[in-house]
Order: structure tokens, then sequence, then C-alpha cells
């Protein structure tokens, strides 16, 4: 959506956002929307799009779920999916939400779309109550600027236009963020959008690794490259494998995922050596299983309520960008032990420490004991970063860190190290996985990041031969691997993590690549960097082609077919060889090999979106129905529940948002920064600040049922009111940068404010919108 | 033979003509016509990428010294890589002010302590500290340490310890702690991903 498009195919430019930020002033179409109303939107542009017939045909047919037939038990009433439990805030049964199977063992489809229970149906179905009057009333859009919106993005069903969509975390940070998401990609599927160039789904994520970060999976759900962690539900490792490894659900179809075993196996190589073998099982037993929930909200809840003793926070600063200041700073106060490593004096370290309104803590009541290590900042280390597009780029030392600081190696290798000579010598609780993990880096103390990006890449450990003739050696034992497709699931091969598998092949580092040619002119530089999976540039690129393999737009060629293989612009998102007429779908790593219009039994809250209220809203009901306000399956705990405020006491709506000179709670400690935006403010409209007498730069306090921060108020024209459900709606923006450590003027975290619910998939905390009061100090 | 600017005027106004210096076996050198050198026309350039949002911009990075053994280098320049077909040498505010993010006063530089109940910082060595954490992990996860779940079930899991990961880090220190982390039993484990 860059200048360029702009330019040379006349793009059209849409912001839809609760502000009229900068980028709606130089957008062609800017529609104001409330905060929390997201699924209402796109709801009624799925309605437009099904209701006027603007959709990709032929791509909807054959890419997406469209046609498959859902089981005839399915159905959503009064606000609820089939099988709700209301006991356990869940869906106990999602039996309903499966695909009907035929007695062939794949999944029945209607290519007539005309069968009641196919998707399409039951999507037409859904969405029908979403008409623009509809949105209107729960958005406050006007109803002339949504369906311009509409009227611009059914241009690109068209068979030779897309829609690029771009989004941040005014999307996902909402009880149902990953429904947010879901909607866009919906769209996409129905526009023919995905898998071409131009188009797809594109995050632009908050830190300049957390794709990298989420590759390798420091989380808790997943082991590198997403391949699902062990629970307490597997009871063992073929259980394990056999439900990570999936059936493919149509015929002929490439349900990549079936290669799971290989990518596992070749893991627990990387990690444990030769302690991983077909006896140990895989060294399966050094895996720690999952007991339950674990993500940054729960682990703070079981924190607060005594249950962790020590936490290893590094580079994360948890009291300023986790919910509810007081219940975090609470909760770091029940630990015995915290292990601080980071370039910066964070907020998070000093919680302990009295810094005024800020932070009022008495700590000669905080037995926690503190340790804080400095750590290196970006160009003081060598080292790959991954941005949104799935780059991976090298960088170099540029400098050395101040002081004492070392790298996050250093650091990890130093405690490693340590416990497990402690282990060694004293012995203690579980010592084999401790004493098998692979260390075998030239400096054990000091792994460099070339000798660790090699071990993700992988190598072979065997003489790897051609399966069919054996005298043929493939890779000799010791070579780096090109590829993802020469991992093994029989201990001769060891990956770090599969889909990392190519950076460092033979060819040496190829993340240090810098040829910048673009020889398509779509901006595919090939040869710049590492894009995974296998320096593909744009996923599903398969779909970027009809079902003969011709290009959808032959002016910008991403695949097409040649009569023999997959040809074209990028590295195929196919079996090479995989002629059109053997009607392998695109969408590899499903098993129907088909994009999802209807989720079946993967999302928490239903396998079609809906738009359900924030904990805070405003109205006092939903005017879809009227029965389930917000939604049903988001985990609340009770002391938070308690702790959400109504609209007769916080009568306005906040959202909490980043300003372009600052990065979450960092540069509050670069004076550049400090000085373009020094001080803390808050936005309010003009009729919201007429109303309440309040000027622009008077100091307001603004308060939420968990409680306050004080700030300067903006009086602006860039947040309007807007009439919801027969009500005015007052929004007010509040810019999260500020807290008590730092070179800008203190502040208060403005998490102070924020509610302790996450979206019910991925417990990302519902920041963009909650309610708050404001006064004049 | 290298003459600054002082001594070309110098030069010339003893009467020789400018033709002549060339005769004379020396021809002046282009730094000759400027007002002063560019500090970055002998500063070490470094590629890099900027450590803000996930964009990945590219950086040019300037420093003092050459990368030599035992040399002290000190980044005087950053400005965007017009190489790198991400950003094409442009930069956002924070990328532009990035050389003051690394030189923050606020900047770490040796290993604290805060003991319970006090309200300061005490500076101890990367030996004490390193001690002193693993002692608190060690006797933490001998004491807390699950092996099996209550249906008999392997679980291996060290439930009382919490991680919180870095979503700036490089790939190869977050896979290195995920290592770490994972190896030791760790399942509390979260990143910035999900806020």
């Amino acid at each position: 959506m860059g200048d360029r498009s702009e330019e040379a195919r006349k793009a059209k430019l849409i912001v839809v956002d609760p502000r009229f930020n900068r980028t709606a002033a130089v957008a062609d179409i800017y529609a104001p929307i409330r905060p929390g109303s997201n699924i209402a939107f796109f709801g009624g542009v799925i309605n437009y799009l099904l209701s006027n017939d603007k959709i990709h045909h032929d791509y909807v047919k054959h890419y997406t779920n469209a046609a498959f037939l859902i089981d005839p038990g399915f159905g959503f009433d009064d606000g609820l999916f089939s099988g709700y439990d209301e006991v356990k805030r869940s869906y106990g049964s999602k039996d309903t939400w499966k695909y009907q199977m035929g007695a062939d063992g794949f999944a029945k489809i209607d290519d007539t779309l005309q069968d009641p229970n196919c998707v399409f149906q039951l999507m037409k179905k859904h969405y029908s109550r979403y008409t623009p009057e509809m949105v209107n009333k729960v958005c406050g859009t006007p109803k002339d600027a949504f369906l311009k919106v509409c009227e611009i993005v059914a241009t690109t069903a068209a068979a030779n236009k897309t829609l690029s969509y771009l989004y941040a975390l005014g999307l996902t940070e909402h009880s149902n963020g990953s429904q947010n998401i879901r909607c866009a990609a919906m769209i996409q599927l129905l526009l023919g959008n995905m898998g071409m160039a131009g188009g797809g789904i594109n995050a632009l994520r908050g830190h300049s690794n957390v794709q990298g970060i989420t590759d390798m999976c420091l989380y808790a759900q997943t082991l590198p490259g997403y391949l699902g962690a062990p629970t307490d539900g597997d009871k063992d490792f073929a259980t394990y494998v056999a439900k990570r490894t999936p059936k493919a659900l149509r015929p002929g179809q490439m349900n990549f995922p079936q290669n799971f075993p290989k990518w596992f196996v070749s893991l627990t190589k990387a990690w444990y050596g030769n302690a991983a073998t077909k006896e140990t099982n895989f060294a399966y037993d050094y895996f720690p299983k999952l007991g339950g929930a674990s993500d940054a909200l729960s682990i703070f809840n079981d924190m607060f309520h005594g249950k962790v003793n020590g936490f290893f926070c590094q580079g994360f600063n948890p009291l300023a960008s986790l919910p509810n200041k007081k219940k975090v700073g609470d909760a770091l106060a029940k630990l015995k032990y915290m292990i601080v490593i980071d370039p910066l004096a964070t907020d998070t370290s000093e919680f302990w420490k009295p810094h005024g309104e800020f932070n009022e803590v008495d700590p000669s009541k905080i037995a926690t004991e503190v340790f804080r290590l400095p750590a290196t900042f970006f160009a003081e280390t060598s080292g790959t970063l991954t941005n949104s597009g799935r780059v991976v780029q090298w960088g170099w030392k540029a400098a050395n860190a101040p002081g004492d600081s070392k790298d996050d190696a250093e650091i990890v290798a130093e405690i490693f190290l340590t416990l497990r000579a402690m282990y060694a010598k004293e012995g203690g609780a579980f010592p084999d996985a401790i004493r098998d993990l692979t260390w075998a880096y030239n400096q054990p103390f000091s792994p460099s990041p070339e000798e660790v990006l090699r071990e993700i890449n992988g190598k072979a450990l065997v003489d790897l031969t051609v399966p069919k003739d054996p005298t043929k050696i493939l890779f000799k034992a010791g070579d780096q691997l090109p590829s993802f497709g020469f991992l093994r699931d029989d201990g001769s091969t060891s990956c770090g993590n599969w889909i990392y598998c190519g950076t460092w092949s033979q060819a040496g580092n190829n993340t240090a690549r810098r040829d910048n040619s673009d020889p398509s002119g779509l901006g595919q530089t090939l040869n710049w960097g590492f894009s995974w999976p296998v320096n593909r540039r744009i996923l599903y690129n398969r779909a970027s082609a009809d079902l003969q393999g011709k290009p959808w737009d032959s002016s910008r060629t991403v695949l097409k077919w040649t009569g023999k293989a997959w040809g074209g612009n990028d590295v195929p998102d196919m079996r090479p060889n995989a002629a059109p007429e053997e009607y392998v779908m695109p969408f590899i790593m499903t098993p129907e090999g088909v994009g999802r219009l209807f989720s079946r039994e993967i999302m928490a809250d239903g396998p079609l979106p809906e738009h359900y209220e924030p904990f805070e809203s405003p109205i006092d009901n939903n005017p879809l129905h009227p029965k389930v306000k917000s939604n049903p399956v988001a985990r609340v705990y009770k002391a938070d529940m308690e702790a959400f405020g109504t609209a007769k006491d916080f009568p306005y709506v906040a959202t909490t948002y980043r300003l372009v000179e600052h990065f979450h709670f960092w540069t509050k400690y670069s004076q550049a920064n400090a000085i373009v935006q020094p001080e803390q403010f808050v936005e309010i409209g003009e009729a919201l600040a007429k109303e309440k007498g309040i000027k622009a730069g008077d100091r307001v306090k603004v308060r939420s049922n968990r409680g306050f921060i004080k700030a300067v108020a903006v009086v602006t024209k860039r947040i309007k009111s807007l009439e919801v459900d027969g009500k005015q709606v007052h929004t007010i923006g509040i810019p999260i940068h500020w807290g008590f450590k730092g070179t800008a003027k203190p502040g208060f975290i403005t998490n102070t404010l924020t509610p302790y619910v996450g979206d019910a998939n991925t417990q990302t905390p519902e920041y963009k919108a909650f309610l708050v009061n404001v006064e004049k100090i | 033979m290298q003459v600054n600017r002082r001594q070309f005027f110098k030069i010339c106004s003893a009467g020789l003509g400018g033709s002549s210096i060339a005769v004379m076996g020396f021809s002046p050198t282009a730094a000759l016509a400027e007002v002063r050198t560019y500090k970055l026309a002998r500063a070490t350039e470094t590629r890099s990428t900027c450590p803000y949002c996930s964009v990945a911009c590219g950086l040019l990075v300037y420093s003092t010294g050459d990368r030599s053994k035992n040399s002290q280098s000190e980044i005087i320049h950053v400005e965007g890589d017009p190489d790198n077909p991400v950003n094409r040498g442009t930069l956002c505010p924070k990328g532009a002010g990035v050389r003051d993010m690394m030189q923050s006063k606020d900047r770490l530089k040796w290993p604290e302590v805060r003991e319970p109940g006090t309200n300061e910082w005490k500076r101890i060595s990367w030996h004490d500290a390193i001690e002193r954490i693993t002692k608190h992990m060690k006797a933490d996860r001998d004491k807390n340490f699950v092996t099996q779940n209550k249906d008999g079930v392997t679980v291996n899991r060290w439930p009382t310890f919490a991680a919180l990961a870095a979503s700036a880090a490089t790939n190869e220190g977050g896979y290195i702690t995920v290592k770490m982390l994972r190896t030791l039993g760790v399942t509390q484990l979260d990143t910035q991903a999900r806020i």
C-alpha cells in the first residue's frame, strides 16, 4: 500500500480507526469506528460481499472450504454456537463444528455450494444479520462511510485486483482479537487475495524480532518451529506424535504437517544428541509436559497467588506492559527471587522502589531478591532478526556494550553451565536432561551466533543417501542441510528449528546475503537475506494462479505451471511437479488443502467470528443478541471480573496506543525521543472536553475501576464522539509510553488502568477497549 | 605527499601556479577542496537492522576505531541503509534517534542485587551474581520439580519458576534461551508476542 503501489496501480488507501490519525490524513477514505466493535464492521463487509455477489467465485469454490459440509447439528442461537457449557464457560463439545465425513474417509463437499449445511450457506446465514444499519448501530460508523469502504474492497474480487490488509495491535488487543484477524483472512479468501503479490494479511508486529522469537517458540504451547509442545494429555511418545500428525481430509492433498515426526525427531537430535535414540523415544521424557494454562496473564495470576518462586525476566518490562499494574506489582512482591536481564534499568526491575505517586510501595515489606544483569543492545552483538515478512537478516556487531554487559547467549550459558556443574557434583531433581543437553560450542561460556545458527539450521548426522538409490550420497555426515525436505525421522538428521532449515546451508550464511536485485519488479528480492520457509517470499503462492496454473494476473506473476514444473518469481509453495490436473490445492498446511472460511473446532470461541462487546462496554446490551454480551468463553479470574467497571461509573471508552515518536517503554530512556515527546498526555475530543470544562494543556486525572493516571489533556478534533445504539459515546486516547524510569519526564504507567482479561484463544490483553472517567485536576 | 588545507594555501601563496604543483610531483587530493574532512570518512561502517518494530529497516552504523583487537569503538552516527529493500535508506523518528538509545544514561553497566526488604541496589561481580542466582534456582527446582502427575504420566516440569523472554533478542539468543529453559523443565514461559 506504499507510495509505489499508489502511483503504479492507483491503489486506494482505506483507514478504519477510532482516531483520525496521520495515515488517515493521507487516506482516500477514512471511517471512524468505536473501539472493540471490529467484528461487527467486518461481519458487515462479509455480508456486503456475499449479498452483492462480490466474491472471486473460482477461488472461493476451489481454494477455500466454502463447499465443505458441516455436521447438521451445527447451529448458532442467541449469541451461542452449539455445544456451549455455561458452567465451564467453554464449548464443552465441538463435535457439531466438524466436517461431515464420507465413507471414503474424506470430508464431504457440495460443489454447487447449495447444500444448507455447506460452509458457504452457513456463512451467508450467519452474516445476514450484519446489515449496514447494524454496523452503524454497533460501531457508530456512518452508513455512507461504511458502504464506501465496502464498495472499494469489493472491487478487488476481480481476478486481477488485490487488497493488502495491514493491521497491528489495534486488532489483536481485544477479548476477541483472534477472531478479528480471522475476519480479515476470511474477507481476503472471499476476494481471492491470499497468495497474491500485493495481497495477504500483513501483521505489523511490535518488536524487532517478535517474529523470530515466536518462530523459536519462547512460549509454552509450542517447541521451535511451532511443533505442539507435549502436554499432560499425551500419555506417551506414540500418542504425542500421532495426535500432531494429521491425515489428509481430501484426496491427493499435500497435508504438509504429516511430516511432524521428521521435524520433532530432528529437534531432539539437536538438543539431546546421542541421548535421543529410538530406544529412548528420542528423549521424549526430557521435554516438560504442559499442565494447564501458561501465558503471561495466567503466569502472573499464579504469581499473585504465591505459586511462583522464581522469575526469569529477559528483555521484558511486565510491570509496564501487562494489564492492571497494581496486580502485577503485588505479584512480583510475592516472588522469592527475580532475575532481570536487560540493557536498561527497567520499571519492572524497580517494582519494589518508591517513585512518588508513580510507584507507591514499601520496600521494607517486599522480600523479593532482585538480580539485575546488564545485557547487550542490538548493534553490540551479531546475529539474526526476523521481520514481520519472515525475512531473516544478519546484523553485525558495531561496538562493545557499556561496562561489563554480556549478551543473552553468554548469560544463559553462564547460568546453565553453572547449574550443570552443580547437578554433576551434588545431584538433584531429574539431572538427566541437564546432563545430556548438547553444548558443543567452541567457547562453552560464549556460544557464537554463527555456531548457534548452524545448529538451528541443521545437518546430516550420517551420510544421507538417495532413498531409491543407496549408492548415491546426497549429503555427507556433518553437511549443513539446504532444506527441511531432507530431514528424517530416524535420527539421522538434526535441526533446531525446521522452518529455519536453509538459513545456513553448505553455501554459508544465507541470512547475510545482500543482493537487492528485483528482476520481477514485484519486490521479490530473493537474494536478500533468507525468508523462511525455504526462502519463499509469499506464502500459499500457488493460489496466485488458477486451477490450470495460469496466473490470475499475468502482470504480476508469482507462480505459473510451465508444463513440467512450477516456476515464476518465487519459490513454489507446492510440490514442484504437482501438475494442475492432480488437483493439489494451495493451502498445504491444512489437511484439507484449502483456506478455512469456517475454522472447524480449532478456535475456542466459534468456527465463525461473532461480535461480542468488550468486557467493559459503554452500552447496556449486545445489539445482536441481548443474552450474550461479551465473549462467552474468554477466561476471567474471579477477582478480575469483580474489578471490571460499568458505564454508570466510568462512562467513557478508553483505548491505548503508541506514538510515532516512541517505542513501547524503551525510548523514554532515549534523549532524542524524550525531546520530541517529553511528557505524558491523553487525547480528548472537543465535545467531551467542552462538557467537562477541560482546556488544552489542563492536567487531568483518568480513572478506571483499577486505578488512575494523571496527564496533560490534548483536546483534539481527531477523536469524534459516535452514536452507538442510540447513545453518544466518547473515546479517550491514551498513549502508553511513560513510566517512572528513564530520561523522559516521569509519568504513570498506563496499564494501571487496563483490565486483566485476554483474547479467548491467545490471552492477548484487552488494551484497546475499556472504560474510564476523566476529570480536571 | 599529503598536504592539509592550510599547507595547500601556503604553497599556493608562495607564488607557485596551480599547474606547477603537479609538476613538483604531487597532486592535491580530493580532500583539499573540502572545508574539513568528514568524520564518517574515517569511521567504520557496520550493517544492521533497526532494534525497534518488526519492519526491520536496514541501518548503517558508524563507529570510531577500525575493529582491531583492543581498540574501543564508539558509535557516532546511525542512518538508513539505502541498499536495504525494506526501507531504501529511510527511517522513522524512532530509528533515526537510535544512537541516543544505545548511549542512554540508564544503560546497565554491571550486575546488581537488591536484597529482601532493602531500598537500594548493591553492585556485585558476575561471579557472585551467577552463583547466587543458580543457588536459588537449584534449591527451588530440587524442592518443587514434578516428575509424574497424579495419573502417573511422566511430566518432568518445574512449575514454580516462570520466564518471560525478549522479543528483541536475536534468534540465536532466543534459541539458546528456550533450549535451556525447556531442559530445566520450565513450562511457565511466555514472550511479548502475545502482548
